[in-house]
């Protein structure tokens, strides 16, 4: 049993990662990750519908059927989704005028429903928590990471306004790189983070390659998923 | 996986997929709505928290001794309805706060300014926009020192064709990479100054106790042509 949580861990951390793996989700991943703070913010907001809908989709999968799945699971994960817009907005009200932006754009992010699919419909309810939790970080670090370089490279700056995301405790993550840097525009527009992914995805197949004991582990985790991986559009 | 194998027999048939189906959306639906119910009024007072936030940053609380947010006046400015926020001290009306807005990069921007009795700009600040972050976000007071340069201006201190980037031969800094947007802001803010030169006696009046439609009359024939 605990070896099947370390399997989910690494599946979504990195053999199986949403965007470097699964190459899902680029839609909200290209929009908000213009800098760190956004990918994190953004990464965390996701988290949290991904663990929920994980929850509730396992938890139901004994009365859905194969037939009316997908429109069920839109159904819940959109639910979800507009309640946590919902309640943030109500209680959280600080943190949403951050996220407020970005909670919407969760229900575009087809990797949750590729969770629920090919994870979520199949387990019990623990493991659908754990790969919701996993999944959800494995996104957050991929957003972090392509927000970071692109904030670096476009404006010298690292983890800028985190201290709006965050509270004032956090201030001492934002820093200025490069100071009294220009700034480079294409990294902050759309085409920077294409570039930016492409580059990191390079490395990603490079350090699989370097690093020989990842690899079987990685084609079993593909093997013992057959159908799930490539469902979803 | 093997679950397909087992299941009843029901499960196969449409009506239970349209039961399903109906089932969950209004489940769905009245989540929902009581999501929504319970949420409405919270949200609305955030709201106005907000409102009145971004009012108190633009008419500093020494100017006034109301509560903005109940002397709010709406006055006709080319054909457009304006709300503005009057600050009241001892009886006098100090200053009034209203929202300006603009076409910018990427979609509208919307500023707040508070102007006082005398037409000088007290503080801008930006209530909505979707710039590019990194970029066209300096116009947040948050992320830079750009729109207090606006602080204390008039057309009597600063020549109106000097309200302009100063790619443009005017006053205000541009940003690198990015000039549509103070461009844009830029462009609001004089409007909105030009807009109290010309409203100004609407403006700074105290509203009556009269119906508003006699007030609007009267005022649009003295103030107007």
């Amino acid at each position: 049993m605990s070896n099947d949580y370390k399997r989910i861990t690494y599946d979504g951390l990195w053999s199986n990662n949403v965007v470097f793996s699964q190459m899902l989700a680029l839609c909200p991943l290209l929009a908000v990750t213009g800098t760190a703070t956004n990918g994190l913010g953004m990464g965390l907001a996701s988290l949290v519908v991904m663990v929920l809908s994980g929850l509730v989709i396992s938890m139901l999968r004994g009365i859905i059927t194969q037939e009316v799945r997908i429109p069920v699971f839109v159904l819940i994960i959109a639910t979800i989704v507009t309640l946590v817009d919902m309640s943030m907005n109500a209680w959280l009200h600080d943190l949403y005028k951050v996220l407020g932006l970005f909670v919407p754009l969760i229900v575009t992010n087809c990797a949750i429903l590729g969770r629920a699919e090919s994870f979520a419909f199949k387990n019990p309810v623990r493991p659908s928590i754990v790969d919701g939790l996993m999944m959800g970080l494995g996104f957050t670090f991929a957003l972090v990471l392509l927000g970071a370089v692109r904030e670096i490279i476009g404006s010298g700056t690292l983890f800028a306004n985190a201290s709006l995301l965050l509270g004032d405790t956090f201030s001492f993550l934002e820093l200025t790189l490069i100071p009294d840097y220009k700034g480079f525009l294409l990294m902050i527009l759309p085409p920077g983070g294409f570039l930016v992914l492409g580059f990191l995805l390079a490395a990603k197949r490079v350090i699989d390659q370097r690093i020989p004991q990842a690899k079987p582990v990685s084609i079993d985790a593909k093997n013992d998923l057959p159908d799930g991986e490539s469902a979803p559009a | 996986m093997t679950k397909q194998a087992n299941e009843p027999a029901y499960k196969k048939r449409s009506a239970y997929h349209g039961a399903l189906l109906g089932g969950f959306a209004t489940l769905a639906a009245t989540l929902l709505m009581m999501g929504n119910i319970s949420t409405k009024d919270i949200i609305k007072q955030r709201v106005a928290e907000d409102l009145q936030a971004s009012l108190s940053q633009v008419i500093p609380d020494d100017l006034h001794d109301n509560n903005l947010l109940d002397n709010q006046i709406t006055i006709q400015h080319n054909n457009q309805p304006v709300i503005a926020y009057q600050g009241i001290k001892n009886k006098k009306i100090t200053a009034v706060a209203y929202s300006v807005s603009s076409q910018g990069y990427a979609g509208e921007i919307v500023l707040i300014m508070g102007v006082n009795a005398s037409g000088e700009i007290i503080a801008v600040r930006v209530l909505s926009h979707m710039e590019t972050p990194g970029l066209g976000d300096k116009i947040e007071a948050e992320k830079d020192n750009w729109i207090f340069s606006f602080d204390g201006l008039s057309f009597n201190k600063l020549a109106e064709d000097k309200w302009k980037v100063k790619k443009d031969g005017g006053e205000f800094e541009q940003f690198s990479g990015a000039t549509i947007t103070p461009r844009a802001a830029i462009k609001a803010i004089k409007e909105g100054l030009d807009m109290f030169n010309q409203q100004r006696q609407k403006l700074l009046s105290l509203k009556k106790t009269e119906p508003i439609k006699t007030v609007k009359s009267t005022s649009n024939g003295d103030a107007h042509e």
